[in-house]
């Protein structure tokens, strides 16, 4: 049997695991996949963090993926960094780069257990900010900054790729070169307040083309194995290429809730909490709905379209959150069959999404989304 | 004779194919998905004798050209270091 369809019936414990500490963020990004802002008071405490670590180290989990929020805000967030380090957890956390001062950078390179994410989503200010809010590009490039002046290599610049920043791609790989760090790029979901949005910040089929060549000529450029749907077009892009929701990768959000992707935060795809009795350990090996999502799917209304075994349907959360069926086409289908499908279905399969922990009111430096496309010649 | 050991920045985990290697300075993570080699990596004899670790791993002669190759492999993903 080849190694991916093992992959799909599940591992004993997950390759890659997300772990948000907090709803908390000092930012309000339009596109936030948790609709974080404010902290939540159920959020676990330092105890019970240690806990899930612990648990991680007995179950060998090479590393965790931490975001939030803005993880970095939580008062325990260097101790708990420490902790992994010293329960050969290691740690990749995601930050906008508020915290990353020079004393911190320093730290941050002082142990290859911790790697760090910076997001940006825009390779210049006004690009970044329409969506990250007013500042956080130049937050961003003085973490960055600090990162490399602190010798630290290969950290990573995280971007999501949208209609406004897929013109920038060589921009950003340029930028990241500058800082010795690598390219990471991922796709947009429509998640959280990301819903609010997508219709208008996905990409194109024709960028989607455009960066899927772009992305076969960079191995180098990593993307999560975030764009399989995009192995459609033809040869397979570097990854496993598969969905690993529930199968290789979780997600355990701030107040301890486990589920089977970062990107589908809704009761339907909650598989328990590491509060239950048996943890994190046995809500990954024997909840009801990570079992089944380890059995082979069915291919539903792609079973008859000759890409199905390259992007397997695509991604889980895209459908879902658009209102699509499960077992049909990606919302962004490189064939075209999700656009068709978006049409027929016109939203009314949407599932209802609250604001989450989006702040309430104003936040000074938050993004007014105005599509820059607007503004220029076409 | 020199051989391979694991290198010390390398985890390994068993999973139902195999097992996973990751390793914690440059963060690349291996698939060991061929139950010989695997057995090969855990041999005690791999560090001095890789001829012996490969009988030990049942791998027969004829093969073992192509195990000798793969274990160079892993020793370019620094998965194994030479000893």
């Amino acid at each position: 049997m080849h190694v991916t369809e093992r992959m799909s019936q599940g591992l004993d414990a997950p390759i890659c695991l997300t772990w948000e500490l907090t709803y908390g963020c000092n930012l309000a990004c339009v596109h936030c996949l948790s609709s974080s802002g404010r902290r939540d008071p159920r959020e676990l405490t330092t105890p019970e963090l240690l806990t899930v670590v612990d648990e991680l180290a007995a179950m060998q989990v090479f590393y965790v993926n931490i975001g939030g929020g803005e993880p970095t805000l939580r008062p325990d967030f260097w101790d708990l960094l420490d902790y992994c380090v010293a329960s050969k957890v290691g740690v990749k956390f995601s930050t906008n780069g508020s915290r990353i001062t020079a004393p911190v950078a320093a730290r941050i390179a002082g142990t290859d257990y911790v790697d760090v994410q910076i997001s940006i989503d825009g390779a210049d200010a006004a690009t970044n900010d329409a969506v990250r809010g007013d500042g956080s590009f130049a937050m961003a490039t003085t973490a960055m900054e600090n990162l490399a002046d602190a010798g630290m290599k290969d950290f990573k610049v995280s971007v999501v790729v949208t209609r406004e920043n897929a013109g920038q791609l060589d921009a950003f790989l340029a930028l990241a070169k500058r800082y010795d760090a690598q390219l990471r790029l991922t796709r947009l979901r429509p998640s959280g307040r990301g819903a609010d949005v997508w219709d208008r910040l996905h990409p194109t089929a024709e960028q989607q083309r455009a960066l899927y060549h772009w992305l076969l000529e960079r191995p180098d450029v990593l993307t999560g194995d975030s764009f399989f749907h995009l192995s459609a077009l033809g040869e397979p892009l570097p990854g496993l290429n598969l969905c690993g929701a529930g199968r290789v990768v979780c997600l355990i959000d701030p107040v301890g809730d486990v589920y089977a992707c970062p990107f589908v935060l809704h009761e339907q795809f909650k598989a328990g909490s590491v509060r239950d009795a048996g943890g994190f350990t046995s809500v990954w090996r024997s909840s009801e709905l990570f079992t089944s999502l380890r059995e082979p799917g069915s291919a539903g209304a792609c079973a008859s379209c000759g890409s199905y075994d390259a992007c397997q349907g695509g991604c889980m959360a895209a459908k879902f959150f658009t209102g699509l069926p499960l077992d049909g086409p990606d919302p962004e289908c490189v064939h075209g069959h999700g656009e068709a499908a978006l049409l027929a279905a016109s939203g009314a399969g949407r599932p209802l999404v609250g604001a989450g922990h989006s702040h309430a009111g104003g936040v000074r430096n938050a993004p007014v989304f105005v599509p820059l496309s607007m503004n220029r010649p076409v | 004779m020199p051989g391979y050991a694991l290198h010390p920045q390398v985890g390994l985990r068993e999973e139902k194919f195999g097992a996973l290697a990751y390793h914690y300075g440059n963060r690349r993570l291996t698939f060991l998905n061929d139950e010989a080699l695997l057995a090969a990596v855990r041999s005690a004899s791999l560090a001095t004798d890789i001829d012996t670790a490969l009988a030990e791993a049942g791998v027969p002669e004829e093969r073992r050209g192509a195990y000798r190759i793969a274990l160079a492999r892993l020793a370019d993903a620094e998965v194994l270091q030479c000893t």
